[in-house]
């Protein structure tokens, strides 16, 4: 599409040979542009096609809340419908930001309904959302169809009542990771009997008691309804029920899955599942009995889509069973208690594997159970491979490197040993060359995440060869300022750089402070930044905040320059220092 | 967070914070040859030691290997920034605030240049000439920095004192280092990444994370290694749910996936009940010695005012005597909530239907089977 553009515009030289199309026309094309950044690129071409791109767009994407402001953005896209919006640093997924930073919703919501904007989807990442803004939202939008929650926090089962009963076109209620605190069940009583539109329906995170009967009814009455992923408050005799109701569904969550395989039940269980035909996703297994698993052996074939990694009761022969007869697998989340033997068996039996993320079943013991051996075998296996996240106990060069050679459509790789700064388990070196193999080899490569010991080499090798690299994760790797100034220097489209634990410093900060404003964020903790780096920087770059969050609430923190920086989180944006900062975050 | 680390938390120092959550890491983090040496403890003196590195930094561009800003050094606040001379050696001067570490001496040999060495042949792709540069660069950053002494400061009670300008790190890591004369330092170099694993894996508690691949001191306690903030980085929504899945599954499924099996044990008698884990142990036997040790001191309070004060061999042996004398006996229930003698079933198949441990009074269970006393014998 931005080919399109230059094209376009090199024809097109004057802007007056733009009128030669009316606006009507330009507009219909446009409407063909979905994607964010295609519309971005769009909007750059003239004024008037920035102009008539503006008008016309309905769907905004804001990747960080505090950017812009929500009235600057209702400001320029008068016919938005649909926003997306991320809040708080990736890093607080690891509880690295501190808990009351911010990200908070409420202001958008107040502003969208202030200013009548006639709001049908919202989706939120990494947001505080509160009852209250659930509540606004519920009453200021009466075309409100969808609302995607994911790791977000601050809310109650009773701001999903409010969105239940208030909210009568909702197609999509779509809760993913969040912590929600569970007031019990009563919210799902909300819909109202006339509810019929729902499509989506996800509250797999509720931890709380769900109204089963109630939960029954709005499946029956729910005949588009295409999604539904159940918490483990809903166990398997419901799940018969609910499946005899649905057999167009598209997306299963399973919640509890445990009984006795012997029972009537298990049987009826069988026979709904058989009329499933649509199933193309699967998910949950929250509480299972692994034995009886084999009743969803007649879905697998159509699985395009398997979520086990919330499944530990599924090891061993059962869920190597399950996988081989998931022969059209292309995404699939797993714990790695299936080991690389179990890696064997999906490379040889899921060729169309696409993304692949393995997660540790224990993180507390620091134990992984695969090694630098699955990968490899999923690698050879499945060439369309493109996207991966592996926790590993090691990683060896040699690995990297032949992965690197299998699989060179690599978008997204990124991989954890648990030991964070462990060398290549065979040679004792740094994980330097394999790393570089895969930025060398991928040249699509957008998103990285590192692990292991890691010199400045690796640097070397990521600013040289990770043209397309947009998103960067670093801890505890880098010997010096270099590693990071050779990343800054030669990843052209980096948006997002996160650091922790690396020994980057201010030279490394301030080589080059203009590239932050073509990035949207840059995290760095526990690095060698210094306060009066952070100062000098602020200075020199208006629009952009550098926030320093220190929780430790020492007064004298500010005087004194030399002073090494906890965390610091700076990102550019047209909105100005946020006035919604705690105490422990100052904004420089 | 661990104590440890709460404690380095706590010592007051200013930057410490930072290295709050990473000190555990810094400890075995630099194994890689040559590798810069971060330790995190003790910043504040660096800070005071670098303001006078900071504003020269503009000196310290990209082509200028001195790296001043960026080396960590313990040191005592108000301290001098020392001369970063490539020579000093910090045994030799047997100062430990002002001076790196453990400077490198130029290492033309040894582990740099092995590493060097790699890193040129490693490399496939034809920029050798960079590459040349790029490892001088590295030999002499490599002269500066000290990677051995990470600080497993964690480990230590009370962080590193500055004051006493002590090591922090494990007591075998100080001996090894204080024992060598300057002189050879590289060779000690050669030698030392080895041991310095292996003295890591042995010298870690449980805020060590996994050790390096040589020796893998894999008995480590698993519930000792106390987690880094944000490590490893997975959701604390998945980790916390998780780790309720495994428990619900240990209840619900009656297999267990890996982790602990902890069942209640009761006393007839006792004021409260216990835990243990049978995950622990392999054999029935194993399983009475340590209820004989955890149920000891109310066997003694039992045994009357007579009874011999808290010795705690003579408690077991007085237990085992009760015990064996029959007075009491170990009991199951299992999933049917049936009460089961213990000691019938191989091991394997009792803790997969075990759901918690009583023991009884001989005289009530008679009912159980008649003969008690021989079922269950416990040896010494």
């Amino acid at each position: 599409m931005v080919s399109l553009c230059s094209f376009i515009s090199y024809y097109w030289e004057e802007e007056k040979r733009m009128n030669y199309f009316p606006d009507e026309v330009l507009e219909h094309v446009f409407d063909f542009v979905t994607s964010s950044r295609d519309r971005n690129a769009l909007s750059q071409v003239c004024k008037s096609w920035y102009r008539i791109e503006s008008s016309s767009r309905q769907k905004v994407f804001i990747g960080n809340c505090y950017a812009i402001s929500p009235e600057r953005v209702i400001e320029r896209f008068p016919a938005l419908k649909s926003i997306a919006l991320k809040g708080k640093p990736h890093f607080a997924d690891f509880n690295l930001v501190p808990h009351e930073w911010g990200g908070f919703v409420y202001p958008w919501i107040e502003a969208f309904a202030r200013n009548r904007v006639g709001l049908e989807e919202l989706r939120l990442k990494r947001m505080v959302v509160s009852d209250d803004s659930l509540e606004l939202l519920s009453r200021s939008f009466a075309n409100f169809k969808s609302l995607v929650l994911v790791s977000c926090e601050g809310f109650t089962t009773d701001g999903l009542a409010a969105i239940a009963a208030n909210c009568r076109c909702l197609r999509e209620l779509d809760l993913q990771e969040n912590e929600v605190e569970d007031h019990r069940g009563h919210w799902l009583s909300c819909f109202h009997d006339s509810h019929t539109s729902l499509v989506s329906l996800n509250f797999a995170c509720l931890k709380g008691d769900i109204n089963l009967g109630v939960l029954e009814r709005l499946v029956a009455r729910s005949p588009n309804l295409r999604s539904l992923r159940l918490n483990r408050a809903v166990p398997f005799d419901t799940l018969q029920k609910i499946l005899m109701q649905s057999p167009n569904l598209v997306d299963l969550g399973v919640g509890s899955y445990v009984h006795d395989p012997d029972s009537e039940t298990y049987d009826k269980l069988v026979t709904a599942i058989e009329k499933c035909k649509s199933v193309r996703s699967l998910s949950g297994f929250l509480d299972v009995a692994p034995h009886c698993l084999p009743a969803f052996h007649s879905i697998c074939p159509n699985l395009t889509s398997l979520n086990l990694s919330y499944a530990p009761g599924i090891q061993g022969g059962e869920l190597t069973k399950l996988i081989r007869h998931c022969r059209k697998l292309q995404r699939l989340w797993i714990l790695d208690c299936i080991g690389d033997k179990g890696l064997e068996v999906v490379a040889s039996t899921c060729k169309d594997l696409q993304e692949l993320r393995v997660f540790p079943s224990d993180p507390y013991i620091g134990h992984a159970a695969v090694t630098e051996e699955g990968l490899v075998a999923i690698s050879s296996g499945c060439p369309k491979l493109h996207s991966i996240l592996y926790f590993c106990q090691q990683m060896t060069n040699a690995a990297l490197i032949t992965v690197a050679k299998n699989c060179p459509n690599f978008i997204r790789f990124r991989l954890c040993i648990l030991d964070p700064t462990k060398p290549d388990a065979v040679t004792q070196q740094p994980l330097d060359e394999g790393f570089g193999a895969i930025v060398h080899s991928c040249r699509g490569l957008r998103r990285l995440s590192l692990t292991g010991l890691l010199t400045d080499q690796v640097f070397l090798y990521i600013g040289m060869y990770a043209e397309q690299l947009e998103m960067l994760s670093i801890a505890f790797a880098g010997d010096s300022d270099k590693g990071m100034q050779y990343v800054l220097n030669g990843c052209k489209r980096l948006r997002k750089l996160e650091i922790r634990d690396s020994p980057f410093g201010n030279g490394a900060l301030l080589m080059d402070v203009g590239k932050y404003e073509a990035m949207r964020s840059l995290w760095m903790s526990s690095c060698e930044v210094t306060l009066g780096g952070c100062k000098t920087l602020a200075k020199k770059m208006p629009r952009l905040n550098v926030e320093i969050m220190n929780e430790n609430e020492q007064t004298d923190f500010i005087f004194d320059d030399a002073q090494k920086v906890d965390k610091m989180y700076l990102y550019r944006t047209l909105a100005g220092q946020r006035k919604d900062a705690p105490d422990f975050v100052w904004t420089l | 967070m661990s104590p440890a680390l709460l404690g380095v938390e706590e010592e007051g120092q200013s930057n410490v914070s930072l290295a709050a959550s990473s000190t555990s890491i810094d400890c075995i983090s630099r194994n890689g040859c040559g590798l810069k040496e971060r330790n995190y403890l003790g910043l504040s003196d660096c800070s005071s030691v670098d303001s006078s590195a900071v504003p020269s930094l503009s000196e310290e561009n990209k082509n200028n290997l001195n790296l001043k800003a960026t080396e960590l050094r313990l040191g005592l606040p108000g301290s001098q920034s020392p001369e970063r001379e490539a020579d000093v050696s910090l045994l030799s001067t047997g100062k430990l605030d002002e001076k790196p570490l453990f400077p490198m001496l130029p290492l033309k040999d040894g582990i740099c240049s092995s590493l060097q060495k790699h890193v040129i042949s490693g490399n496939k792709r034809g920029f050798s000439d960079t590459m040349d540069g790029f490892s001088e660069v590295k030999g002499s950053l490599y002269s500066e920095k000290n990677w051995l002494f990470h600080s497993a400061g964690t480990e230590s009670d009370s962080p590193q004192s500055v004051g006493q300008g002590t090591f922090p790190g494990s007591s075998g890591m100080n001996a090894m280092q204080l024992s060598r004369p300057s002189g050879a330092q590289s060779h000690m170099m050669k030698e030392v990444p080895q041991k310095v694993l292996q003295d890591r894996c042995h010298g870690a508690n449980g805020t060590n994370l996994n050790q390096a691949g040589t020796s893998n001191n894999s008995s480590s306690a698993p519930a000792a290694k106390a987690q880094v903030v944000g490590w490893p980085p997975i959701k604390s929504f998945r980790k916390n749910t998780l780790a309720s899945s495994s428990k619900n599954n240990d209840e619900v499924d009656g297999k267990p996936s890996s982790g602990a099996l902890f069942v209640k044990v009761s006393m007839d008698g006792a004021p409260y009940l216990r835990k243990v884990d049978l995950r622990t142990y392999s054999t029935y036997q194993e399983l009475s010695c340590a209820l004989e040790k955890m149920f000891s001191c109310f066997t003694i309070g039992q045994c009357g005012s007579h009874g011999v004060p808290g010795k705690e061999k003579l408690s077991e042996s007085k237990l085992r005597d009760l015990l064996n004398g029959s007075e009491y006996v170990l009991t199951y229930e299992d999933k049917d909530r049936d009460w089961m003698l213990v000691g019938d079933v191989p091991w394997e198949m009792f803790i997969d239907t075990c759901k918690r441990l009583k023991i009884m009074k001989s005289s009530d269970a008679i009912g159980l089977a008649p003969r008690v006393m021989e079922k269950f014998k416990i040896k010494a």
